[in-house]
């Protein structure tokens, strides 16, 4: 009698846990429903801005991931790895470099760019040990001023740029750079386009045949096939024989290329767990005091993981400005590291844990409030700049909110432990 | 085998600035054997093994003198790394391990097997992929060798802590080559049949020819575990000699150097006392995580020292922070036949409890404030004592807190430069002794001391203890001592009350015989009622 109450109390106890966890992913999908009932948007409208935010931001997101589980926090100088990025893109539009090739060329800039200032920031971070998110706040406002520098003084009058990308009359790099004519302009996204529906019975029967194909090699379980045949096969039959949803999504094309490259990144972000190297980010993250005892090189293994997530934040970057089709030189990056920080810790993140699931999760909601917002906005209060406000207001409170969350949650951890000890 | 010593470290010399730690100390370690290194808190042994293991603090501070040998052969060990390449392993005191790995990623961390890969052909050794296959076996392996039948897909986080130990002893075991290891104090956090256990791994080890240095300060285990025995006493070598030319007072006067008495003994008396009851328990339940207690009933008497006792995580220490209010806890508690209002600390201090708290460092002392004002805080903050009034507003008299300070420091002989040095300082013992005199300042009725003295060395035990039992007899304070020490509580207690579960399982003398104590601790209660 005595051990039920115990288990039900276990299991109450174990609900209020996952509540707790994950309060903040909650309150977000209420609000999103609420939103997207109140703005009185066409669902297939909402439908198809949605998967284009999705196939624009996710990358940079999921770049936050490692830096987070080697127990750095919430990397927001990938803001730099951003600046890196726009580095490439200006001297690429400036070399009229075209189409993919041009993309190309602006990502292998990027790569030396962006892991030399992730050596930086990496090794700034390793003096700041427990501040690493505000020290990489700050840090991204800060080489914010140096970016200006660089565009305006340094560019132009020391590194002599062409007309193209300048201020006519001035010196300096011009506030706007447009990037329809070179063919940049989604020269990844229009490689290979579907229908969403076309895309949605493809991946599901590729996803269906694969986990067959593994099961019968072995290779996975039963219960594994199943999780991943059933839903696909679920969505595929949803959006076939359901009319309503049908209608939902039927107008969306989808940009194939680009979602794989997102595909690839949550593989990697998988795998690299599955080495040497992921062991020693999963090491350092839950203990840099064990880690270094056991020989790790903690501080080195700490400057990979910010080169990487700041390098993969720069090609993030670049799939995001070739979505929108124009850099806007001095502002692209501003908000880079605050809307990816608050879109991971939508999805449930913590400071010190994350997820490929969460990351998508959280970039879904953060963007649905995001597309709705401002019409929701005007639908309650009769004025469209509430939502404006709200966008901004969600994407500090939540940040806020997760600090303060992280300080309560290590505290408790710690005096566990003294009273264990 | 061509050396006759697989570790010799020769006239080692040490300065940290002008003090000298480290004075001609020699020490030799044959190849398979339980070497147990002794000697106070300061004796030296932490310096020595930190040479040993080239740690980063010893070439900062300029290095030593002497000689280091490793199977024969002069070495200079610069870094841990260099350390562990010579075959030389540590287990920590404080364990090293990550709690969210499984046992086997522990026990492989950073000397995980992998397997090459694609990219890491082109990108180096540090991408392959980890081989789990054959990381688990190797730790099953190393598990098995020191008996431990857990899986090893389980995650640290959900062992007892016992058996981190014995994780940690497998980790340096499925080391390659490893010659030597050192045990740093590893039975301080284990209960006695763990300890037990832990010294037939030991032994086991040590027959496949892999040699131990084994800090202790428990006289007994040495006993039983080592075969040579080296002690250190500030900073100099005392002796090293084969266990069997020693015995336990022997190798305590070596430690100490202060004459026989190394364990306080109090006079038994008979009952002397009043028969009234000063704290009655019913019921009471605590919330500690850990050492909840669940349902305990207990009279304390007026005047009398009464232990508690038990293993770990029983429920011993979960007593005096419910009591006191540190913990949720429910249940009826009656100090000298007032009702004590429970989770309300103030009401229990205003009502004349005092508490030495177990966790001297967390919640006991403020380590950043100094020896005065951690003295004078409780008496300032419930009792307001120690205030001037100037006008309207009362201050803090420094100089009677000072005053105060120096009698405490006198009495109690708390080894410090002045009342002013910060307590985070001071070594362990003296901590303890600044936790006792704040309770004292509080003028208490009733006071608790829980672990007093864990983790500090005999010469600060055997002070400590004899200043408890000062207080009981002279003062006529009603003292309850919380201990894993039995040893300690037969030592100076009445009674001796050992917790089992949470409930109270026997109430034994002190001498009574150890069968009974040991039934009691795994909650059994003898067969003719002991019961006082």
């Amino acid at each position: 009698m005595a051990e039920r109450v115990v288990k039900r109390k276990d299991l109450r106890e174990a609900a209020r846990e996952n509540l707790r966890e994950y309060i903040v992913t909650y309150v977000f999908l209420a609000l999103s429903v609420l939103f997207v009932v109140v703005s009185g948007r066409p669902l297939n409208d909402i439908f198809s801005q949605i998967v284009g935010r999705l196939s624009r931001n996710l990358f940079i997101v999921l770049a936050l991931i490692i830096p987070i589980i080697a127990g750095m926090g919430i990397n927001f100088a990938i803001t730099i790895g951003a600046m890196a990025a726009q580095v490439g893109l200006m001297l690429v539009i400036n070399w009229e470099l075209e189409g993919i090739t041009g993309l190309l060329a602006a990502a292998g800039i990027t790569l030396p760019l962006a892991a030399f200032f992730g050596f930086l920031i990496g090794s700034l971070l390793n003096k700041m040990k427990g501040q690493e998110t505000i020290g990489s706040l700050i840090l991204g406002y800060f080489a914010n001023g140096a970016y200006q520098l660089l565009f305006l003084f340094i560019f132009g009058n020391i590194i002599p740029l062409s007309d193209k990308v300048t201020i006519v009359g001035a010196s300096g790099v011009a506030n706007t750079l447009n990037m329809m004519g070179g063919g940049l302009y989604m020269a990844i996204d229009k490689i290979w386009s579907l229908p969403f529906t076309t895309a949605l019975y493809g991946v599901s029967a590729v996803i269906v045949l694969a986990s067959l194909a593994l099961y019968f090699l072995k290779k996975i379980s039963l219960k594994r096939l199943l999780a991943l045949a059933v839903p696909a096969v679920f969505l595929s039959l949803v959006v076939l024989l359901v009319p309503p949803v049908y209608q939902v999504v039927k107008g969306t094309s989808v940009p194939m290329v680009t979602f794989l490259l997102v595909g690839v990144l949550c593989v990697f972000n998988v795998i690299i767990m599955r080495t040497r190297l992921g062991q020693k980010f999963r090491a350092v993250g839950q203990s840099r005091t064990v880690a270094n005892a056991a020989g790790i090189n903690v501080n080195r293994v700490r400057v990979i993981a910010i080169m990487i997530s700041t390098v993969l934040a720069g090609w993030g970057q670049i799939i995001f400005i070739q979505n929108l089709g124009t850099l806007q030189t001095y502002a692209a990056h501003e908000m880079v590291g605050l809307y990816a920080g608050a879109a991971i810790l939508v999805g449930g993140a913590s400071l010190n844990r994350a997820t490929n699931t969460q990351a998508v999760v959280g970039t879904l909601l953060f963007h649905i409030l995001f597309t709705v917002s401002q019409d929701a906005g005007k639908n309650l209060f009769g004025n469209a700049n509430i939502g404006e406000f709200f966008r901004v207001f969600i994407a500090y409170g939540v940040i806020a909110v997760a600090l303060v969350m992280h300080t309560w949650r290590s505290n408790a951890i710690r005096k566990k432990n003294s009273l264990q000890a | 085998m061509s050396f006759e010593y697989v570790l010799e470290m020769n006239h080692i010399t040490k300065h940290y600035g002008e003090s000298t730690v480290l004075n001609e100390v020699t020490l030799r370690v044959r190849p398979g054997e339980i070497h147990a290194l002794l000697g106070e808190n300061g004796a030296g042994k932490s310096t020595l093994m930190n040479i040993l293991f080239g740690m980063p603090v010893i070439h900062a501070t300029g290095g030593f003198k002497g000689e280091v040998k490793v199977a024969g052969e002069v070495t200079h060990i610069h870094s841990p790394q260099a350390a562990m390449a010579l075959g030389i392993g540590m287990v920590h005191q404080e364990f090293m391990l990550i709690p969210g790995f499984s046992i086997t990623e522990n026990i492989k961390l950073n000397r995980e097997i992998s397997k090459p890969n694609l990219v890491s052909r082109i990108l180096g050794h540090e991408l392959e992929s980890l081989d789990h296959a054959s990381m688990a076996r190797d730790a099953r392996a190393a598990l098995d060798s020191v008996g431990v039948d857990i899986p090893e897909d389980t995650l640290v986080r959900t062992l007892p802590v016992g058996y981190m130990q014995f994780v940690e002893i497998a980790r340096e075991i499925d080391k390659t080559g490893v010659k030597l290891l050192v045990f740093d104090e590893p039975t301080a956090v284990l209960t006695e049949s763990e300890a037990d256990q832990l010294i037939s791994v030991m032994k086991s080890i040590a027959a496949r020819g892999i040699s131990i240095i084994f800090i202790t300060h428990r006289l007994n285990e040495v006993m039983k575990a080592a075969d040579t025995v080296t002690v250190l006493r500030d900073g100099k070598l005392v002796g090293s000699k084969p266990i069997s030319q020693t015995n336990l007072t022997d190798m305590a006067g070596m430690m100490i150097g202060r004459g026989e008495e190394g364990i306080v003994t109090a006079p038994s008396r008979e009952h002397a006392l009043s028969g009234k009851v000063a704290l009655k328990v019913r019921d009471l339940f605590v919330e500690m995580p850990g050492e909840a207690v669940r349902g305990l009933d207990l009279d304390v008497m007026e005047g009398e020292i009464i232990g508690i006792g038990g293993l770990a995580g029983q429920g011993k220490v979960g007593l005096p922070n419910g009591v006191m209010g540190l913990y949720p806890a429910t249940g009826n508690v009656e100090l000298f036949g007032e009702e004590l209002p429970l989770n309300n600390p103030t009401a229990a201090l205003a009502k004349g409890i005092s508490m030495v708290s177990e966790d001297r460092r967390g919640v006991g002392l403020l380590l950043e404030e100094s020896i005065e004002d951690n003295i004078a805080f409780n008496a300032i903050q419930v009792k307001k004592e120690f205030l001037t009034n100037v006008g309207v507003f009362k201050i803090r008299s420094g100089r009677s807190i000072r005053a105060h300070a120096r009698e405490m420091i006198r009495n109690l002989d708390i080894r410090c430069t002045s009342p002013t040095q910060a307590t985070g300082t001071l070594s362990g013992g003296n901590q303890q002794k600044v936790c006792i005199a704040r309770a004292l300042t509080m003028n208490p009725r009733f006071l608790f001391v829980s672990e007093p003295t864990r983790g500090i060395d005999i010469g600060a035990k055997s002070l400590v203890l004899d200043t408890l039992l000062r207080l009981n007899r002279e003062q006529g304070l009603t003292i309850v001592m919380v201990s894993s020490e039995l040893m300690e509580l037969r030592s100076i207690c009445d009674r001796i009350v050992i917790v089992a579960e949470g409930k109270v399982a026997n109430i034994l003398r002190p001498d009574s015989p150890d069968a009974d104590f040991g039934l009691a601790m795994s909650g059994i209660k003898a067969q003719e009622e002991q019961t006082v």
